[in-house]
C-alpha cells in the first residue's frame, strides 16, 4: 500500500472520469495511500461484490462537480444478500469475548489512524468540505469513537436483583442480531461511526446504506480495514432510496434501524419499521439557537473572542450540520456592538481550496443542495430579512470552478420567517434581537425541533436555568459544535428518537435478556 | 382523509420542467404524490412517491395540487411556511431520500415567493 494514483479506468463510461488535479496533487504529499478505484463495488460478506443487475451510478466530487468514481446501484436482491451475510456472522460475532470484540475496534481505530491524512483527503473529495476539517474533526472523532465503544463494551456488565433468599433476577445484554443503518452525507465517515462502533462492540453484524451523494469514503474506509474485522459483520451496499434503502428499512430479518436525514423519510422509516415491529433511531435535524446574554460582552477578554467564534459556527461544514447553529438571539443591551464585531469575523472565513489547510470552508456537497441553499436565500430577501454579509454564491478559479460554493451569509429578522423556521443546510444564520431571558426562549423553543442550542453567558445561574429550560436534546454552554464520544446527541420534537454517541448506544443496540431464577425447591403450593 | 384545509388553489404551483419530470414519473410508476420534508440533509425539500408508499396521518394538510398529484405537508409546518406560496421546480443533483426522481439525476426543488407579510414578534 504505497503510491496513490486513480486507476485507470477500463469500464465503458468510466472515461468520463476526471480526477481534480487539486485532489491529485495533495494526495502525492501523503506517506500512507493505496490506490483509488473507478468503480466501486459492495462490500458483502467480508469481498467486494458485483450489484447482481449490474448497474453503477456516478459519484460527483462537489469540489469540482465531476465524476470521480462509479458506485454500485444495488437493488432489494443486493441487500438480501448483505443480509445473509450479516446473518451468516452475527452469531459467531456475538458470541465473540468481549475483549476480543474491544480489541477488532482497537485494530480499527489503529489502521484508521494510520491512514488519517488520505481518509481525511478522500472524505473531502467526496464531500466537499476542507481538509482541514476532515484532518482535525471528521476522522480524528472517527478514530476515537470506535476507542471509546471499544472501552465502554468491556467495562460494561449487567446486572442482578436478589428478590428474595431463593429468588434471583438477572439481567443480560444481548446483542440484537441483524441491524440497518442509513447514513447521511454531511459527515459521510463519521456518522458511519457513530452508527457502527456501538452496534458492532454490542455484538451486532450490521448492513449499512452509505448516502448516494457521498459513498465512496465508507468503502475506501472498508478496504483499509477489511483484513481485521470478520467477514460478514460490516456489510456496505451502495444505491438510491427506493431501490437500497426500502428493501433494507423495510427488511424483515433486521432487527434495528437506524437512520439520520429529514423528516418525511424519518416518518417512511418508522413506518417501515412498525411493519416489522422493530426499533428506530432517528436523528432528523434542527433549527438551533445560539443566545448571547448581554453579560457577555461585559468585559473585552478571551471569552468575547470565544462567543464570537462561537456565532460564527454556522459556517462549520459549510453549514451542513444537523445542530447548525442557524438561528443566532443576541440580547438588546449589546445587540449593535456585538452584531458589528460578529459580522466582520464572520467575514474573516476564508472560502477556496478544500485542499488548502488554511481554507475554513469548502463546497456545499451537491448541486441541489447548493440550489436549495440560494432558494432560501432568495425568501429570506423576499420575507424582509436583511442581509449583513454574503447572500451569494462564489465562484472559484480553475478546476474548482465548477464546484458548489455558497459566501457565508447573515441574515437579520425575526422568528416568524422562514429562515428562521427551516434549515436551510447550508452557511447561513438568521439573527433576531431579545429583551429578556423569558423572551429569549420563548424564541428558542418556537420550533418544531429541538436537536441543538448554544448558550453564552458569564452567570452560572442564567445557564443553569435557560439550559434547562430549552427543548433541545443538546445544549452547548459557552462553547458549541464539540462532539465527544462521552456526551449523548440527539433530538426533542421532531429532531428525532433515540440518542447517539455516550456509552448508553450499546443499550440501544442490545435487547435486555432478564434470567428470572428460583432456586429453592419447594412448589408454591397453587395446584 | 377528511382535513379541513387551508387549500388555495394558487398556492403550490409548477414549474415546465417539473410538469414534464411528473409526467415521466407518472408514465414509470402509476399515480404519484408530493410530501414536504423538513429537518436536515434534504429536508424542506419535496419527496415524491407512488400514491400509498407514504402513509398520511391526521397530521397532515393537502395544501394543492401540482400536474394531477396532490401535495401534502405537516399542519404545524404548514403554519410556518403559510405566508408563502411556492413553485416546485426541477434541478441536476440527487438528493439523498427515497423520492422517485433520485435515480434520474434530478431534484424536485421548492422555489418560494410572499403572499404576505409575516408578523413580528416584537421584543
Amino acid at each position: 500500500m504505497s503510491s496513490a494514483q486513480v486507476r485507470p479506468s477500463t469500464e465503458s463510461g468510466a472515461d468520463s472520469i476526471r480526477e481534480s488535479s487539486s485532489f491529485a496533487a495533495h494526495l502525492k504529499t501523503l506517506a500512507h495511500t493505496i490506490p483509488l478505484r473507478s468503480r466501486y463495488e459492495n462490500f458483502i460478506g467480508g469481498k467486494w461484490v458485483a450489484p447482481q443487475k449490474g448497474g453503477y451510478f456516478d459519484n460527483i466530487s462537489p469540489t469540482t462537480g465531476q465524476v470521480i468514481c462509479k458506485i454500485a446501484r444495488s437493488q432489494a436482491e443486493d441487500i438480501e444478500r448483505a443480509v445473509d451475510a450479516a446473518h451468516a456472522a452475527a452469531g459467531a460475532w456475538g458470541r465473540t469475548a468481549v475483549a476480543e470484540r474491544a480489541r477488532v475496534l482497537n485494530r480499527v481505530a489503529d489502521r484508521i489512524e494510520q491512514y488519517l491524512p488520505f481518509l481525511a483527503a478522500v472524505e473531502t473529495y467526496d464531500n466537499g468540505k476542507p481538509i482541514r476539517e476532515t484532518n482535525l474533526a471528521d476522522l480524528p472523532l472517527t478514530v476515537d469513537h470506535f476507542r471509546y465503544f471499544a472501552s465502554c463494551v468491556r467495562a460494561q456488565e449487567g446486572s442482578l436483583g436478589e428478590l428474595d433468599d431463593d429468588t434471583v433476577a438477572y439481567h443480560f445484554h444481548e446483542p440484537l442480531g441483524v441491524v440497518g443503518q442509513i447514513i447521511p452525507w454531511n459527515f459521510p465517515i463519521l456518522m458511519a461511526a457513530w452508527k457502527l462502533a456501538p452496534a458492532l462492540a454490542a455484538g451486532n453484524a450490521v448492513v449499512i446504506k452509505p448516502a448516494e451523494q457521498t459513498p465512496m469514503s465508507l468503502l475506501v474506509l472498508a478496504e483499509l480495514v477489511q483484513d481485521i474485522l470478520p467477514p460478514g459483520v460490516l456489510n456496505i451496499v451502495n444505491g438510491f432510496g427506493l431501490e437500497a434503502g426500502k428493501p433494507l428499512a423495510s427488511n424483515p430479518r433486521i432487527a434495528k434501524i437506524a437512520f439520520t436525514g429529514e423528516t418525511t423519510t424519518g416518518r417512511l422509516i418508522m413506518q417501515y419499521a412498525s411493519e416489522n415491529i422493530i426499533p428506530v433511531t432517528l436523528e432528523l435535524g434542527g433549527k438551533s439557537p445560539n443566545i448571547f446574554f448581554a453579560d457577555v460582552m461585559r468585559d473585552d477578554d478571551e471569552f468575547v473572542d470565544k462567543a464570537l467564534e462561537g456565532f460564527a459556527m454556522f459556517a462549520l461544514n459549510q453549514g451542513e450540520v444537523c445542530t447548525c447553529p442557524s438561528r443566532a438571539l443576541v440580547q438588546k443591551s449589546i445587540y449593535e456592538r456585538f452584531m458589528e464585531r460578529a459580522v466582520k469575523r464572520v467575514e474573516t472565513i476564508r472560502q477556496g481550496d478544500p485542499y488548502e489547510m488554511s481554507t475554513q470552508i469548502g463546497a456545499q456537497a451537491s448541486n441541489d443542495q447548493f440550489e436549495k441553499i440560494l432558494s432560501y436565500i432568495d425568501i429570506g430577501k423576499k420575507e424582509g430579512a436583511k442581509v449583513l454579509t454574503g447572500g451569494t454564491a462564489t465562484k472559484l478559479p480553475g478546476d474548482l470552478a465548477g464546484g458548489y460554493y455558497i459566501k457565508p451569509t447573515v441574515f437579520e429578522g425575526h422568528n416568524k420567517m422562514r429562515v428562521f423556521q427551516e434549515e436551510i443546510f447550508g452557511p447561513v444564520v438568521s439573527v433576531t434581537v431579545f429583551d429578556t431571558p423569558e423572551q429569549a426562549l420563548e424564541i428558542a423553543n418556537d420550533t418544531l425541533y429541538g436537536l441543538g442550542a448554544g448558550i453564552w453567558t458569564r452567570d452560572l445561574n442564567t445557564a443553569y436555568r435557560f439550559g434547562r429550560g430549552i427543548q433541545a436534546g443538546r445544549v452547548w454552554t459557552n462553547c458549541y459544535h464539540a462532539y465527544p464520544a462521552h456526551a449523548a446527541f440527539g433530538g426533542y420534537k421532531k429532531s428525532g428518537i433515540g440518542r447517539e454517541t455516550h456509552k448508553m448506544m450499546l443499550d440501544h443496540y442490545q435487547q435486555t435478556k432478564n434470567m428470572l431464577v428460583s432456586y429453592g425447591t419447594k412448589a408454591l403450593g397453587f395446584f | 382523509m377528511n382535513n379541513v384545509i387551508t387549500m388555495d388553489p394558487g398556492r403550490v404551483s409548477v414549474s415546465p420542467a417539473a410538469r414534464k419530470l411528473i409526467e415521466e414519473l407518472r408514465s414509470a410508476h402509476g399515480e404519484i404524490m408530493f410530501h414536504l420534508s423538513g429537518g436536515c440533509c434534504d429536508g424542506s425539500a419535496p419527496m415524491c412517491f407512488q400514491v400509498g408508499e407514504f402513509k398520511l396521518g391526521g397530521v397532515d394538510e393537502k395544501v394543492g395540487e401540482i400536474a394531477g398529484c396532490e401535495f401534502w405537508m405537516d399542519r404545524e409546518q404548514f403554519r410556518r411556511w403559510a405566508h408563502t406560496k411556492w413553485m416546485v421546480d426541477v434541478v441536476p443533483g440527487r438528493g439523498a431520500s427515497f423520492s422517485l426522481e433520485a435515480p434520474l439525476n434530478k431534484r424536485f426543488l421548492i422555489r418560494s415567493s410572499l403572499c404576505a407579510v409575516p408578523a413580528a414578534t416584537p421584543p
